[in-house]
């Protein structure tokens, strides 16, 4: 049984088909990648998939149970995260305070008016474990408005790590990363895999035709092709369609 | 350092001790008003400190959900109608005690909080102030057509409220230093709330609404919570103030005391606790200094205002950081 399905997707704004008659299946443990030129509909897919915004039709489906019209919070204590596009953070708060309020979220109350949080060694400690992964561990008391742009997506990958997902939507993690930051990144993802299902919205074509196990191509709303990498990459549609663009952008 | 140390809400340790130190250097000069108010012989003006000792409750119960909720009440004033009313009703069947009071003020408080913060928010920005105005409103106009209680005219009450069955409070330096036991304990109240796992949350939306969502957090029963804890807190100080003027009257509660208590909070330093309290004496010394000296105070009141919203969006916290942080 595939762990995310969508059946017959659809969205729009006003006359604007963004995303149009979509279904895909996410089997367990996959990295299913979808790549498409800018405004093909991906961030707003993905959206549609985390909660933050109803499809007009179609069914979404999250271990056979139908997600569809549930908030987003209660998707991701089902264990479906996703990462932002564009970094959200909590700016006043430090690395290790916006991690460990991930980890509150899934870990007992947060009804508990006394206790000073910051004292929480439960927290701080699973909190420091994911920075640890994600290579942030040594800024953790950095106020995160302070960081680089290159570690803004690292905290951003951490927080999702932090709500113990199962399914993890990642909508461009390595947006505006580049260089040697780019390829320990997607290591870090490639030692991910497995571990989690994920859905990856990626620009860069090495990254993902180097990480993917299935890629779908998704143009004005639709996907026009999906399947294994190497597939994707020769089939002469997605070439002129997209492919192609690419190398002359 | 200097960062974490400028910044003062997050709950970072440095910015935790900066919020207690100021909080402590104020309750040390409250306390040593009475003294100097004997030396003056002016004790008219022990009233006046227990005037700005009950607003800077209800400003920093105000604190509590506008700096580090972002929900901009503009009709807290209903809660100090509630805590003074609170005081005549239950006087008026004899219930003198205040803890009693207190409890009723509460109450009221929590349920109306509860109904109008859960329609109210389910708007945000100008909206939430619209309608949260709106609803104070509604409570002022209930108290001024409650013609048992003298309805638009007030209620003259004819004592003070008891302690555990004593007249404790008869005299204005007891009740003086009362109001300043609450007001410090209603401090280490909300002390720590703001660094509980609660007061983080509560936080968090205010910096991030999106992120909070995609990591758990339904937002409403947390802003709900907070705003219920503010309404009854701020009535508290309703409890106050009609012990203080003996008097209880719908003026309490008018639009122009909840726009008062959101100065006091800004002018203050939002998101501090302690830069409520001193927003409520300067705003409050204010008020009576310039009152005193020309009959168009609020003009130049509000001039102050602009000027330190320019000058110091912080407020007066900001301030003193600057000033610290120049010295060094
Ligand atoms: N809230 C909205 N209202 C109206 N139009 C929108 C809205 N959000 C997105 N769009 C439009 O929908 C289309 C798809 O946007 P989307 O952000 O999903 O694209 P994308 O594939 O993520 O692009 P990119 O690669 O640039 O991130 C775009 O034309 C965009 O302008
Ligand atoms: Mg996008």
């Amino acid at each position: 049984m595939s762990r995310l399905q969508v059946t017959n997707l659809c969205k729009s704004f006003g006359a604007l088909k963004v995303t149009d008659d979509v279904s895909l299946d996410v089997a367990p443990g996959e990295l299913h990648a979808i790549i498409g030129p800018n405004g093909a509909g991906k961030t707003t897919l993905v959206a549609q998939l985390s909660g933050e915004m109803r499809p007009d039709s179609g069914r979404i489906t999250l271990d056979g149970r139908d997600i569809t019209r549930m908030p987003m919070p209660q998707r991701v204590r089902m264990g479906l995260a996703r990462s932002f596009q564009i970094t959200q953070i909590l700016p006043a708060f430090t690395v290790l305070e916006n991690v460990a309020l991930a980890v509150q979220a899934r870990r007992g109350s947060s009804f508990r008016f006394f206790a000073p949080a910051a004292e929480d060694t439960g927290l701080n400690g699973a909190a420091m474990a994911t920075l640890r992964e994600a290579g942030l561990d040594d800024r953790a008391g950095v106020r995160a408005s302070a960081l680089s742009h290159g570690e803004h997506r690292r905290l951003e990958l951490a927080i999702a790590l932090a709500t113990e997902p199962q399914v993890l939507l990642l909508d461009e993690p390595l947006a505006g990363v580049g260089g040697e930051e780019a390829d320990a990144f997607v290591a870090r993802l490639a030692a991910m895999k497995g571990r989690f299902t994920m859905l990856l919205i990626e620009h860069d074509m090495d990254a993902v035709f180097a990480l993917a196990d299935r890629v779908s191509v998704l143009v004005y709303g639709q996907i026009v092709a999906s399947g294994p990498p190497d597939e994707v990459r020769s089939d002469p549609a997605v070439r002129t369609a997209y492919l192609g663009e690419e190398e002359s952008a | 350092m200097t960062d974490a140390a400028l910044t003062g809400t997050a709950g970072r340790p440095s910015a935790m001790s900066a919020r207690v130190q100021v909080a402590l250097v104020l309750f040390a000069l409250f306390a040593l008003f009475p003294p100097v108010v004997i030396a003056l012989d002016d004790p008219f003006l022990i009233l006046i400190g227990t005037r700005i000792l009950a607003y800077a409750i209800a400003a920093m119960a105000l604190d509590l959900i506008l700096g580090f909720g972002a929900m901009v009440s503009f009709g807290h004033a209903a809660y100090l109608g509630f805590g003074a009313y609170a005081v005549a009703v239950l006087s008026s069947f004899g219930i003198h005690d205040i803890a009693l009071q207190i409890l009723a003020a509460m109450a009221v408080s929590a349920l109306f909080a509860l109904v109008t913060g859960a329609i109210s928010l389910r708007t945000r920005g100008v909206y939430f102030i619209m309608i949260t105005l709106a609803f104070g409103q509604m409570a002022f106009f209930f108290f001024t057509s409650l013609s048992a209680y003298g309805g638009d005219d007030g209620y003259a009450l004819s004592q003070r409220s008891t302690l555990f069955g004593m007249d404790l409070l008869r005299s204005n330096t007891v009740f003086y230093y009362a109001t300043l036991g609450l007001l410090m304990g209603l401090f280490a109240l909300c002390h720590l709330i703001v660094r509980s796992r609660f007061g983080r949350v509560l936080t968090g939306l205010r910096e991030n609404r999106t992120r909070m969502q995609a990591i758990g957090f339904p937002p409403f029963r947390y802003q709900l919570t907070a705003f219920v804890i503010s309404g009854c807190l701020t009535s508290v100080a309703g409890v106050v103030l009609a012990n203080q003027a003996q008097f209880v009257s719908p003026a309490f509660m008018s639009w122009h005391r909840s726009g008062e208590l959101i100065v006091m909070v800004v002018l203050g330093g939002i998101g501090t606790l302690s830069g409520a309290i001193g927003g409520a004496v300067a705003a409050l010394l204010l008020e009576e200094f310039l009152g005193a000296v020309t009959e168009h105070w609020r003009l130049y009141f509000g001039i102050f205002l602009v000027l330190m919203v320019l000058f110091s969006p912080r407020g007066i916290t900001g301030l003193v950081q600057q000033i610290k942080g120049s010295r060094r």
